[in-house]
């Protein structure tokens, strides 16, 4: 049967992980496609899943009273989209939407957290990997906060 | 050296705080020869003179062309202008884009907010000669959707299917249809061969040094990497040492420099 095995073993952010650890995690990877204009998911709900786009563009908004919703960052193919399943309450913190066809792999979170747990090194590798996901979205995130554009006279 | 006198043809706005001037070569000239990064001193008669990259394409010296930011009293009565007025001008100053060195390489242009301006005539001189590049990138941050710079342009190119072209803004709202973040967020999306490419870079000096770092992720030589820096410039031939910038002077052995030999005093606080 085919699975999504070859698919996450090329991906760089599975690169270098060892076979069995490969094989836990399959068992908690589906593919999942979103149509342009669809919500991943919503501000406020479980957050359980994580995502490794594969093709689209997915835009993370946070709705404003008096503004609407507006975009903090835009998560594109071969990006991954979503650490909130990592960390209690468990919760999204943001709106996801896609803005075009999009094509992932979702991971189900809550069953990695439960193999995590009884596979530590399973947990480490993961959580080894979000940090730096973390870290490069934390320097990004600083950089738009700077507002480096702005000249001043 | 005496600024010779230009006329203003065309004014245009191009953001809320950026404009472009055409202007018809100094009397007595028939065209502007220049290379794609140098920069022009412009005179505000009775308010001052700065230096301003030349935005224009280095293939059409018959026109002169500069984008300007409004950000003090120079470049405010600059914006005043209109077709007809007079400017003086002296140059074309400094170094240039490595557009000949690249030939046969893959080249990545990263610019930030008004930093396209110094890149757009390399872009020009690029595509004047596509054939002889490999891939050809362009990733462009700006702040806002609104601070777009070129805009038309970019979406000309855009539709090129020679040309690789990535816009990023800081922020926006729903209507905003393409990538938010910053630029240094797009680097590791952009397909080029890391090992065979010359990238040059322009923008905001804290920009530029994520830009570069985000380059070296990608395994990217710092000898690969020119950048363009700016100082206060006043003479803009070496002499008065306002732009100095530990051994080079940016008017005259600049803007553009070769990264790896301008790093140690790029990365200097004081200086």
């Amino acid at each position: 049967m085919e699975t999504l095995r070859p698919i996450l073993a090329e991906h760089p952010f599975f690169k270098g992980l060892e076979e069995h650890h490969l094989d836990l995690i399959v068992g908690c990877a589906s593919n999942v496609r979103f149509n342009a204009g669809e919500f991943i998911f919503r501000q406020g709900e479980e957050a359980n899943k994580f995502y490794l786009i594969r093709e689209g563009l997915v835009a993370l908004e946070m709705f404003v009273p008096g503004r609407g919703p507006v975009k903090v960052q835009t998560v594109g193919e071969g990006e991954v989209l979503g650490w909130s399943w990592l960390v209690p309450p468990y919760r999204w913190i943001f709106d996801a939407h896609a803005m075009e066809l999009t094509r992932a792999i979702a991971l189900d979170g809550k069953c990695l957290r439960e193999k995590s747990e009884q596979d530590h090194d399973l947990g480490y590798h993961l959580l080894k990997r979000f940090a730096t996901i973390v870290q490069e979205n934390l320097d990004a995130a600083r950089l738009q906060i700077l507002n480096i554009y702005e000249v001043r006279a | 050296m005496t600024p010779r006198v230009c006329r203003v043809l065309r004014t245009r706005r191009e953001t809320r705080d950026t404009f472009t001037l055409d202007l018809r070569p100094p009397e007595g000239a028939q065209d502007f020869q220049f290379a794609p990064g140098q920069f022009n001193m412009l005179y505000a008669f009775g308010v001052g003179e700065v230096p301003i990259s030349i935005s224009g394409d280095p293939t059409r010296p018959d026109s002169l062309v500069h984008t300007i930011r409004e950000v003090g009293a120079v470049t405010r009565a600059m914006r005043e202008l209109k077709a007809g007025a007079v400017l003086g001008l002296r140059g074309p100053f400094g170094s240039a884009w490595p557009v000949e060195e690249a030939f046969g390489h893959d080249v990545v242009i990263v610019a930030g907010g008004i930093g396209l301006a110094p890149l757009r005539p390399a872009l020009y001189a690029i595509l004047a000669n596509r054939e002889k590049y490999g891939r050809v990138i362009l990733m462009y941050g700006t702040r806002t959707p609104e601070d777009i710079l070129f805009r038309k342009e970019l979406e000309r190119w855009r539709a090129r299917l020679d040309l690789s072209v990535h816009v990023t803004v800081d922020r926006a709202m729903a209507a905003w249809r393409g990538s938010v973040g910053v630029v240094t967020t797009i680097i590791p999306r952009a397909r080029f061969n890391p090992h065979n490419a010359i990238v040059m870079v322009c923008g905001p000096e804290v920009m530029m040094r994520f830009t570069i770092a985000e380059l070296e992720k990608r395994d990217v030589r710092l000898d690969q990497i020119y950048i363009s820096t700016e100082r206060n410039m006043k003479c803009a031939i070496g002499l008065c040492g306002h732009c100095q910038l530990g051994p080079a002077f940016i008017c005259k052995d600049g803007p553009v420099f070769r990264y790896d030999r301008i790093r140690p005093f790029f990365e200097i606080r004081e200086i």
